[in-house]
């Protein structure tokens, strides 16, 4: 530990092997009520299909799970602890009324087929949801269906190709910029198109004069992600959708950057036909260690006839209803109405904002990502001088002179009690540092992180050797991520050997 | 705004060190005639106890204090507390994928462990960290079966939940992939005459659903045999996972997709739910989403990573397994929470009570004057009722009783007429049971 590491210091941690390893017959965590009607014989019921035993599962008491998880908990970083700038995944702070009413029994016990009578408030919340969004968005209607933003882009090309089809051909490519998320071609692909790579102008920016070369009949789509992931706002906005438009196209905007827009422009107003949300990223739920998501999908009214089924409708009388008899629809794109809890802690969020709160945290979140890029422009490089919007883009050219990159730098922060900023994306910019604060920081948490950064870089000039070691004073260094992939281990397994049945 | 640690200065300071004389500035890459200035059309800003009492409203709204006897892909079944007590813990449910190994030991080693004991419940070699839920796992699965065998058909039981089958049905459209369907038999179990005549060499896989749909068991071994024979893989898709307590598993299985709900997860008005699919080691190179390996550190300490992400579409793109991103790491965590609870004896304990139950209302519903379908067919916690009267007026007059009636069949299954799938978890006691035998009865 230097004397510029200033945010945390070492602790102990406890440690705590596999859960199998603290397992041994006849420990219980559990006690059922007395069962109320009389015994059964599985043998006599099942024959055959009865089950002899439950191989190697665990036997643990209750107190033993509790520190089992409690200890591992603490072995991970956590926005609760800190700044967690990972660029294009807006790690905001998860704020606790959203879990506190997403648990209410009402709402977490409710039977997805249980009669509509008795499921009112949950579909008055999914309206209330679903109708701020279209709001926010400036679209027209909107599915909450969608499981996660890669599925809600699955969703959204979907439409475009239900749309297309239903003016007589559904084309066969899509448009990708080069700065694209890995799932906007991996969607397009499992949509059945061809995807083309649209290159960036020196702007970071869509490059109109190839863009229009590269449109013709063919393309369905734009997949176009803004601001982008380089956090540049494509100014040309409404050329491109005019572009698209004019040959028959469609533009599809990936909403994962949606907060540096909330109140203060819609994308609906520049020219977007369809779209996703990630209401894991704007909206405030919960990242959970790598999901659930929930991905809405906003549209314009001519996509509307196709949306996935079913869909909330309003009787005369205010009460709800779904409503399955949509013979357009592309179908459904999971089963029941898509993560409902999620609906619930993001129209928390939303209420607890406001139209002012909104605007205000989009602002925040841009005046971060500025504060960050003013104080380190120069120390890293900047290979892109376009003013940005929520998160900004270093390259680590100048550290790497001596050998230090941008996967080094990133370890070293661990060191100084950050997590790592995005690495290695957007793949146009070499070396990439895709940094992302959100609104959740404080002036004095981005200060630290501004110092941290600062300290890594005379570091990579002086004693490059206190880099490529990093992290330093984590419980295990750097893995040997070579050997886990050419011999996986993907599970344990008794030390005997041998399969589980 | 409560959730912004900044005060007025702070931003008057930043501004002024960037250069910039108002935050407007700042947006004006954005073009002028699309710069929103007007509030959003959105309810004002609410207290925090304004908040609360919306939702509790809401809550008040939906049914509450009811028996439920719906299964049908969501089961309800007791949560231990301990679950969202830990789960609770900002570390897990306020972190990030763990693509940082190490400062996300926690989140890692928690799922190594659901790993294996998805492998060991299901008897499968390898697991994945898990998919969005059991209906776009099993769509995923039939994916995964075309990229093994090259085949490029499946054929779905019609048993298969008819809400996995109409996303099934989405995904498959757009990517040349056609599907069949084979209907059931007087069992209430897929009907293998048929299944045997609609492989084709062309066929990837056989999907069916055990239990299925109707609460049926189906003979795995016997369809892997027919399956396996015409070189198709079978893809076993579980959609309540507690039966595994006490049902043998599908290790004939070549493709195990399964619904993790049932262990520990809300029913929570359908999501969010956790999918896993798992298979056979060889198979591992073709399996979607994320996945957890052992190994060591530069001092040789054990420790865990993401591994084989070169299947996954930040590396390879438009040529992934899948393009699926996000898994359902914390609703994994449940689940494992769940898994470790319960463990070895009290998954098949709370498994058998589900039986016993479900044995019980049998008999109790015959008893009342209902007819019970497939009634020799092997069942775990869901049988099927036809009676005299419509399934939603019957269960209409049991809303009175304070009692949520089976799932009506008529829409998806016309030709059984006034049937439903009732569900029986040790959560419904005899007294309601009692009750809603007696309502169900002539």
């Amino acid at each position: 530990m230097n004397d510029k590491i200033k945010k945390v210091s070492t602790h102990v941690s406890q440690n705590e092997g596999l859960i199998f390893e603290k397992s041994s017959p006849g420990k219980k965590a559990y006690k059922l009520a007395p069962l109320d009607v009389p015994e059964v014989d599985e043998k006599a019921l099942l024959g055959d299909l009865a089950r002899a035993d439950l191989a190697n599962m665990p036997e643990v008491s209750e107190i033993e799970i509790i520190r089992h998880f409690t200890r591992m908990s603490t072995w991970n970083y956590a926005v609760d602890y800190g700044m967690y700038p990972l660029g294009s995944c807006t790690m905001k702070y998860n704020a606790r009324i959203n879990e506190v009413v997403a648990r209410l029994d009402g709402l977490a016990g409710a039977h997805p087929y249980q009669p509509e009578k008795l499921s009112q408030g949950a579909l008055r919340i999914m309206k209330a949801l679903a109708d701020q969004l279209i709001e926010i968005t400036g679209m027209d209607a909107i599915t909450l269906q969608p499981a996660a933003g890669a599925h809600g882009e699955m969703t959204g090309i979907l439409l475009v190709r239900s749309y297309l089809e239903s003016k007589g051909n559904a084309r066969k490519k899509i448009l990708i910029p080069d700065s694209a998320h890995g799932t906007n071609p991996a969607t397009a692909a499992i949509c059945g198109y061809e995807v083309e790579n649209l290159k960036s102008n020196a702007a970071g920016m869509v490059d109109v004069p190839s863009l229009v070369a590269q449109m013709n009949g063919d393309v369905a789509a734009l997949m176009l992600t803004n601001p982008n992931t380089l956090g540049v706002f494509e100014q040309e906005i409404h050329k491109i959708a005019d572009i698209l438009h004019e040959k028959g196209g469609l533009l599809y905007m990936d909403g994962a950057n949606m907060n540096a827009l909330v109140g203060k422009t819609r994308p609906g107003d520049f020219g977007v036909d369809v779209m996703h949300l990630n209401l894991h990223k704007t909206f405030s739920t919960p990242h959970g260690g790598g999901g659930p998501g929930s991905g809405p999908v906003a549209i314009k009214k001519h996509l509307e006839p196709f949306l996935p089924k079913p869909v909330v409708v309003e009787n005369g009388d205010g009460t709800l209803w779904l409503d399955y008899d949509r013979p357009h629809s592309i179908g459904r794109v999971r089963m029941y109405f898509g993560n409902f809890g999620m609906h619930v802690r993001a129209l928390a969020y939303i209420m607890a904002n406001g139209p002012d709160g909104l605007r205000m945290t989009t602002e925040d979140a841009v005046l971060n990502a500025n504060y960050i890029r003013k104080k380190l422009a120069g120390i890293y490089d900047l290979p892109y001088n376009t003013p940005s919007m929520h998160e900004v883009v270093f390259s680590d050219r100048n550290q790497a002179r001596k050998g230090i990159k941008t996967g080094d730098i990133a370890k070293r922060l661990i060191d100084y009690g950050f997590h790592p900023y995005t690495t290695s994306f957007p793949l146009i910019v070499p070396g990439a540092l895709m940094i992302e604060p959100t609104e959740s920081e404080s002036k004095e948490e981005l200060d630290e992180f501004i110092e941290a950064m600062k300290a890594v870089a005379e570091e990579a000039e002086n004693t490059p050797e206190i880099i490529t070691g990093a992290p330093h004073n984590t419980r295990v260094s750097r893995m040997d991520e070579t050997a886990a992939a050419r011999k996986p281990i993907l599970r344990w397994k008794p030390r005997a050997a041998g399969a589980a049945e | 705004m409560r959730y912004l640690p900044k005060s007025q200065s702070d931003r008057e300071q930043m501004l002024h060190e960037i250069g910039c004389g108002t935050i407007d500035d700042l947006f004006a890459p954005i073009p002028q005639e699309y710069r929103l200035d007007r509030d959003l059309n959105i309810p004002r800003q609410f207290g925090e106890s304004e908040i609360l009492d919306y939702f509790k409203q809401r809550a008040a709204e939906n049914a509450n204090g009811y028996s439920i006897f719906i299964g049908s892909g969501a089961y309800n079944h007791y949560r231990p507390v301990v679950i969202d007590s830990l789960i609770s813990r900002g570390e897990w449910f306020t972190a990030y994928t763990p693509y940082q190994p190490e400062i996300s030991q926690g989140t890692l080693q928690s799922i190594f462990e659901f790993q294996s004991m998805i492998c060991e419940l299901t008897g499968m070699e390898v697991a994945n960290a898990s998919m969005y839920d059991g209906s776009t796992g099993a769509a995923e699965a039939i994916m995964m079966a075309v990229r093994i065998t090259g085949r490029h058909r499946a054929v779905t039981a019609n048993t298969v939940h008819p809400e996995y089958r109409e996303v099934i049905t989405t995904y498959a459209k757009h990517q040349g992939l056609p599907l069949s369907s084979v209907g059931y038999g007087e069992n209430g179990r897929v009907d293998v005459k048929a299944l045997e005549a609609a492989i084709t060499d062309q066929t990837a896989c056989v999907l069916i659903q055990s239990p299925n749909f109707f609460g049926t068991i189906e003979d795995v071994a016997a369809i892997a045999e027919i399956a396996h024979k015409k070189g198709a893989l079978l893809v076993v898709s579980i959609a309540e996972a507690l039966s595994l307590g006490i049902v043998r598993p599908p290790t004939e299985a070549d493709i195990v997709s399964m619904e993790a709900q049932s262990f520990g997860v809300p029913l929570g008005y359908g999501g969010p739910y956790a999918g896993v699919i798992a298979t056979k080691e060889k198979f591992v190179r073709q399996i979607p989403g994320r996945l957890v390996g052992q190994t060591v550190d530069r001092n040789g300490k054990r420790g865990f990573v993401l591994t084989l992400s070169t299947r996954e579409q930040h590396i390879r793109r438009e040529k992934a397994t899948s393009n699926i991103c996000t898994n359902q790491a914390l609703i994994a965590l449940m689940t494992n929470i769940f898994m470790t609870v319960y463990g070895k004896q009290g998954l098949r304990d709370l498994a058998k009570q589900n039986l016993a139950k479900t044995s019980y209302a049998v008999s109790a519903f015959e008893k009342a004057g209902a007819k019970v379908l497939f009634k020799n067919s092997p069942r775990f916690n869901e049988f099927v009722i036809q009676t005299d009267r419509d399934s939603r007026e019957l269960n209409d007059t049991l809303i009175e009783k304070k009692i949520i009636g089976g799932f009506p069949l008529k829409k998806f299954y016309p030709e059984l007429g006034n049937s439903a799938v009732w569900c029986v978890t040790e959560l419904n006691t005899k007294e309601a049971i009692d009750a809603a035998a007696k309502g169900a009865g002539r």
